[in-house]
């Protein structure tokens, strides 16, 4: 851990929540949005933090840019107390937030650079070097000159990424970075987090609702659900965590009843000759396949893998106490 | 980069100051862009802030004496006043915008820049076309200067600008609390609104004319009289509101400075209690 990077050591978070529950009467709250969360991230690591609505993802994001003081714990960002020196953070930090702009909205678009370029005392060399590459990049030639309000949300987001990369920080936050966008424009920015990370060094920690960001970006994902992290490891790892199910999809030569199959496998659902088995991923098909080679009059078969996103709400359904399905 | 990263940086005013020019010349550059509008909305606000003063005219053309005091002595309340609050309100107005900021959580995005935030907010889209009301109140002053009966002196003669930037201070920490409120309160504008705004009016007229609770509000709760009532009095060779000491005429100083240090520590507080938004 010596090259921890990012350290978090039982952080909380508690919102106080005032609540009008009739004509002046209130009630108060407290909600624990982030729960004794520990993690360590090194430089340059690239790490997709997910969990459900609510979990916690961006009050963790807001702690570690200095927005908002933890309620307790210890967390230091490249040795750095966020919330007490935010001022001095901020050049070594870039921020995207997916829901909202850091761009200055009334104004050009390069209007928003030029002011950064100061603000961050940008060498001149470095801001245009990294203005050219970054304008490039992200396809923004025809966009510096648009005011940000008029800008469409995917252009929008590319102009914010750029803003939060001008500075060369050594850490992106990127709090659903590729909400709204389009298939293009998402691969875009998929593979401009990948060069940049690859190239640069810079450390990314990303949330996302969209799994396939992670799939393609993360070797490392940290699931957290109310607060807590509930898991991190490889994407890969999640398959296990998740106790995740394969399936066995199979094309008999007519309709017939489900399929009697030994447990724990099981049918899921039949459509006229075709029927889907679940089996665990840990498992061989080749006994079930024999077995129901032996039994029924088997057309086709072919296996799914099990698919990540199934895997993860498994897993947020799980921590919230509903029934697994 | 690793220069700012290593080294203690400037002192955190010469960092507000530097992120203040940065932001307010860059709405300045893109105001000056359509010149002509520029003009215009300039005009607009200095003839607008002006009906203010042409108020007073009227009510002169009726009248000798106001409260006691003549028009061109009503005209120099109304010149410090009008000047200290249009400069007040040039560098700080914006800051009564917090609000809206704080409620939709676009307040973050200010935190995440390496500058103070209240410098961020008192430029944010900084209005040049303000600029108005000081020129009207310098123009009045300006005329109030030559027209008053006054036996010049060089404590009279410096107590002149002495005031001015005092009573832009006390006016810009008005700003800068009222900014603050709404950390607690997001639709606190109006409240702040009645305190800078219906002050400047209220300073436009003798203390005379106001009840003895109210002038005693607004020199010791609220320490408004000290922007042009008591120094005018002074300059007047008037007594003092209230009977203050001989010397409360050069405490003006002072008053700004406890208003400003005072104000500081209320944006303080106000900004640990931002919590952001959930989204
Ligand atoms: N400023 C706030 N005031 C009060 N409660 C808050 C605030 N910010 C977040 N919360 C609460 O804290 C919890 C975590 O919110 P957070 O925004 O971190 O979730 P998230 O993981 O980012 O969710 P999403 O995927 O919906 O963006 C939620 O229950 C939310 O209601
Ligand atoms: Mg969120």
């Amino acid at each position: 851990m010596a090259d921890a990077f990012i350290e978090l050591d039982h952080v909380e978070k508690v919102f106080d929540v005032r609540r009008r529950t009739g004509f002046l009467k209130r009630e108060r709250r407290r909600v624990r949005a982030v729960d004794a969360l520990s993690f360590t991230v090194a430089r340059g690591e690239m790490v997709g933090y997910i969990g459900p609505n609510g979990a916690g993802k961006s009050t963790t994001i807001k702690m570690l840019t200095g927005i908002l003081t933890p309620s307790g714990g210890r967390l230091r960002v490249a040795g750095i107390d966020p919330s007490r020196e935010r001022t001095r953070l901020a050049h070594h930090m870039g921020v995207v937030f997916g829901q909202r702009t850091t761009l200055w909205w009334d104004l050009p678009l390069i209007d928003s650079y030029r002011l950064m370029h100061r603000m961050y005392r940008i060498p001149d060399a470095r801001y245009r070097e990294n203005l050219d590459r970054l304008v490039a990049l992200l396809d923004l030639g025809d966009l510096l000159d648009v005011p940000v309000r008029q800008l469409s949300l995917g252009q929008r987001m590319r102009g914010d990424i750029a803003a939060a990369l001008l500075h060369d920080p050594q850490v992106l936050y990127l709090d659903e970075p590729t909400i709204g966008l389009d298939v293009v424009s998402k691969t875009r920015v998929r593979r401009f987090l990948r060069e940049l990370n690859a190239e640069r060094g810079t450390t990314v920690l990303l949330t996302t609702h969209d799994l396939q960001d992670i799939e393609q970006l993360c070797s490392r994902v940290m699931v957290i659900d109310h607060g807590r992290l509930m898991y991190d490891g490889p994407l890969a790892g999640l398959h296990e965590a998740g106790e995740s199910e394969r399936t066995l999809v199979v094309d008999l030569e007519r309709e017939w009843p489900p399929i009697d199959a030994p447990a724990p496998a099981r049918v899921v659902r039949v459509e006229g000759p075709r029927q889907w088995l679940a089996f665990p991923a840990s498992r061989s098909a080749a006994p079930l396949v024999a077995w129901i080679a032996e039994r029924y009059p088997l057309a086709d078969l072919s296996v799914r893998e099990p698919d990540i996103e199934a895997v993860i709400a498994r897993m947020y359904a799980e921590r919230a106490g509903r029934a697994v399905p | 980069m690793r220069e700012v990263f290593g080294a203690r940086g400037p002192s955190r005013v010469a960092e507000g100051l530097r992120a203040y020019r940065l932001i307010a010349g860059m709405w300045i550059r893109s105001t000056l862009a359509y010149r002509a509008s520029f003009v215009l909305t300039v005009c607009g606000n200095l003839l607008l802030t002006g009906l203010d003063f042409v108020a007073i005219l009227l009510m002169f053309s009726q009248v000798d004496a106001l409260g006691g005091w003549t028009l061109p002595e009503v005209a120099f309340l109304y010149g410090l006043s009008v000047t200290a609050f249009g400069t007040a309100q040039l560098a700080f107005g914006s800051v009564a915008s917090l609000g809206g900021r704080v409620r939709d959580g676009s307040f973050d995005t200010l935190l995440v820049r390496p500058a103070p935030v209240l410098a961020q907010v008192a430029a944010d889209r900084f209005a040049l076309r303000r600029l108005g009301r000081g020129v009207q109140g310098a123009a009045v002053l300006g005329w109030a200067l030559v027209a008053v009966d006054v036996d010049w002196t060089v404590a009279k003669a410096l107590l002149i600008p002495v005031t001015l930037v005092s009573g832009a201070v006390i006016f810009g920490s008005l700003f800068v609390a009222g900014g603050a409120f709404q950390f607690l309160a997001q639709d606190a504008a109006e409240v702040q609104n009645a305190f800078t705004y219906g002050g400047t009016t209220l300073l436009q007229y003798p203390p005379t004319v106001f009840g003895r609770d109210l002038v005693r509000g607004v020199t010791f709760v609220l320490p408004l009289a000290f922007v042009n009532w008591v120094p005018a009095a002074y300059v007047l060779g008037r007594p003092y509101p209230l009977g203050l000491p001989a010397g409360a005429a050069f405490a003006a100083p002072l008053v700004a400075a406890v208003c400003g240090a005072l104000a500081g520590t209320v944006w303080r507080a106000g900004l640990r209690s931002y919590r952001s938004t959930g989204s």
